[in-house]
């Protein structure tokens, strides 16, 4: 472990630079603090922004409020931010290709329209008309048949799926299958704005804003114009109304801490047999113990009772927070610990030279399309819970540029190749505190919101900017 | 050094070329051998890329015979000629900058345990196969490539060609975009890579480059080959004339050929 097991002495191993000493030397916490200063200061500087906006921002509104930092504002604020952090989870693999999706919310609106229509009126057919009802499946099986030809069959088989729901009205009694259906309706959606973007070559921004339109019409077709309660169905009304309970609340933690746990410790074990640089014990631990006791911390917190008022209990972690959090670690592991991940990084890097180097860049980039509008269908049922129902106009206006706002104010690049699913969460969670703080002073016009909003945006790009022309310039 | 009788690991023999009415190439002999640096000169237009591409598989053949370890082969598509071992550093080196050294030197071809990438793998072949090199520019494979200068660029690129056993390497003007110091060094590693016996084919303008690191050099002039020669048995101005002429003294086209080329 402490020496370099394949170093096959060779004249230059005595070279400090030849030897790559930095690579088979155990970090410890000096080094790493060093590394991350050093990328800092290149230009990377990952979540720090968004962190430092984050308590910035908590800080003002705190002081100038006794309202804000209060348990049952906070789980409200969880409940805001679910919709957008969905949706710019979904958004950031299409940014780390250096492309866009504007239609992600407006597809949202679609996918949880559909949904909500089957379920209120158990006749799909028959409640938006033979156009709309053999339109929609005539779209997905069309999206399915364009999934086959790229050769896309996870995608392909779950429309199917989807569309299978939908003829046998299986959606229409089960709240789950109907999420089912509006995640196949999201897949749907991603295939033809993948296929438009590679296959075609029209380029993103056009594509998804003509389809941003197109949703906005068919949006009203689901749920011909009236707006649709989701109070009714147990598992949606959950979303952004409702708490896992203290025991599942801890379960959670401890699956994620252990979880994360296991991996950091295989991964030292593993690079230490490799004789390649790893964490030392000290590193790990720091890093286990922070996420172990900050997450114990708000898991007690928000499992004491936060109603203000006497009478029944609200506790537990909100699904609201927890649906994104879990759905954000899948989505790391995937970016970073596979070849796909990777190949997406790649492209958005420099996508010649990941073509030339046999990566089938197309089906990549239509899987990232594809991933955004699921994300974007999950998002919607959220968004369409937190508004009280689906409603005609359901993930319009500015639903989609507050996610764009808030994976780009988390770190994502909009050049491209720079990004990760955490950034969509920290960004959301900023995005939602301004008006959540604003409403809390009575004093401030609503139009605030969007100002002060727009400017962070402005700020959060800026960095963006400028940390990519410190990074192309070093 | 330079052994006669040793068999080039990759030969072309009468290659012709046309695009359209273009004729591009006229059978062209090409040759390169191992353990040697095999410069490919001629002035714009003489038709390297064209042959480069050729060999590549990029463009197809009209006629001609090439032989790999003296056995005829078929170059349909870059993917036989990489499985064969041929590796191409092209000169916008098709790096992505966003990634580390070892993520570019691994790009498309990771190596992975079950479903997931094995970084540690990765960055130990990777550092061996630079220290093989005698690189002694870069001080970690996990240093990201925006980083790095061109000089290392370049040198990253061409340990990728190196770890995917390119028994052949093509490097299409490595040191055009380089200064004094970053050049020297790569065309140190140029001629370390001859030295671990890997057949290099160096395509470049710089005939101080050419004639401080080839071993043979063969000059392309409108299409056909004017002449190859050993370093050790030329000149700068015999080059020179060949490349803008097409023949010098007694080697060379014959005055008709060229004349007609012209």
């Amino acid at each position: 472990m402490s020496s370099d097991p394949t170093s096959t002495v060779t004249d230059d191993s005595d070279d400090p630079r030849t030897s790559f000493r930095v690579d088979t030397t155990p970090r410890g916490l000096s080094a790493a603090f060093s590394e991350y200063v050093i990328r800092v200061r290149r230009g990377d500087p990952g979540g720090l922004p968004a962190v430092l906006g984050l308590v910035v921002i908590g800080v003002l509104f705190s002081v100038t409020t006794p309202l804000f930092h209060t348990a049952n504002n906070i789980g409200n604020l969880m409940s805001q931010a679910s919709f957008i952090a969905l949706i710019a989870l979904g958004l950031v693999f299409v940014l780390l290709l250096g492309d866009i999706d504007l239609s992600a919310g407006a597809a949202g609106g679609v996918a949880a329209g559909f949904a909500a229509q089957a379920l209120r009126s158990g006749d799909l057919h028959q409640a938006v008309g033979s156009a709309v009802y053999i339109g929609l499946i005539v779209a997905m099986a069309a999206a399915a048949g364009l999934a086959v030809w790229k050769r896309l069959y996870p995608a392909a088989v779950l429309v199917v799926v989807g569309i299978v729901l939908i003829v046998t009205g299986a959606d229409e009694n089960h709240v789950w299958l109907a999420f089912a259906v509006a995640c196949a309706i999201g897949i749907a959606i991603g295939t033809f704005n993948g296929v438009l973007v590679t296959a075609i070559g029209i380029p993103s921004f056009i594509v998804t804003l003509a389809l941003f339109l197109t949703w906005e019409g068919v949006t009203l077709d689901a749920v011909q114009s009236q707006s649709i309660g989701t109070s009714r169905y147990g598992p949606w009304f959950a979303m952004t109304h409702k708490n896992m309970s203290p025991a599942q609340g801890w379960i959670f933690f401890g699956v994620l801490v252990l979880g994360y746990a296991a991996v950091t410790i295989t991964r030292q074990r593993r690079r230490a047999s490799q004789g390649v640089s790893y964490d030392r014990h000290a590193l790990v631990a720091l890093r286990i113990s922070v996420l172990a006791v900050g997450g114990a911390l708000i898991v007690i917190w928000f499992n004491r009772n936060r109603n203000p008022n006497p009478g029944f209990v609200i506790q537990g972690v909100p699904w609201a927070a927890s649906v994104p959090i879990a759905l954000m670690v899948v989505f790391s592991i995937l970016l970073a610990r596979t070849s796909w991940g990777r190949h997406l990084y790649a492209i958005g890097g420099n996508s010649e030279a990941a073509s030339r180097a046999g990566i089938p860049v197309e089906r990549v980039r239509i899987s990232a399309f594809i991933l955004c509008s699921t994300l974007a269908a999950i998002g919607g049922l959220f968004l369409a819970d937190f508004s009280g129902g689906a409603q005609p106009a359901l993930g319009q206006g500015n639903t989609l540029l507050y996610a764009v706002a808030a994976a780009v104010i988390g770190g994502t690049s909009l050049f491209g190749g720079r990004g990760k699913p955490r950034d969509a969460l920290l960004g959301a969670v900023v995005i939602a505190m301004i008006p959540n703080g604003i409403q809390l002073h009575p004093g401030l016009p609503i139009s605030v919101v969007q100002e002060i909003t727009g400017l962070v945006l402005l700020v959060a790009a800026s960095v963006d900017a400028i940390t990519r022309r410190r990074a192309g310039a070093s | 050094m330079s052994d006669p009788s040793e068999t080039p690991v990759l030969r072309v023999e009468g290659l012709n070329k046309s695009f359209g009415a273009v004729h591009v190439l006229h059978d062209v002999d090409f040759a390169v051998y191992p353990g040697q640096v095999t410069a490919l000169v001629g002035d714009n237009g003489a038709g390297k890329s064209t042959l480069v591409k050729c060999i590549a598989g990029i463009n197809t053949i009209d006629t001609g015979r090439m032989y790999w370890d003296g056995k005829p082969v078929t170059i349909s598509s870059p993917a036989v000629a990489s499985s064969l071992g041929i590796e191409f550093v092209y000169q916008d080196l098709a790096l992505a900058d966003n990634l580390d050294i070892t993520q570019n030197m691994f790009l498309g071809r990771e190596m992975r345990r079950g479903p997931f990438l094995s970084d540690g793998e990765m960055e130990t072949k990777a550092r061996e196969t630079l220290r093989s090199l005698a690189v002694r520019t870069i001080n970690s494979v996990r240093q990201p490539v925006a980083s790095l200068s061109g000089g290392q660029r370049q040198t990253v690129a061409i340990a990728r060609a190196v770890l995917w056993n390119g028994r052949v390497v093509f490097l299409d003007e490595p040191t055009a975009a380089l200064g004094v110091a970053q050049t020297r060094q790569v065309l140190d590693l140029v001629r370390r890579l001859a030295d671990n016996g890997i057949g290099v084919v160096l395509i470049s303008h710089n005939m101080n480059d050419v004639l401080e690191v080839a071993d043979r050099i063969a000059v392309l002039y409108l299409g056909r080959r004017a002449a190859e020669v050993k370093r050790a048995d030329t000149s700068l101005e015999q080059v020179v004339e060949l490349i803008t002429t097409g023949r010098s003294g007694e080697i060379g086209l014959a005055p008709a050929t060229a004349a007609q080329s012209a």
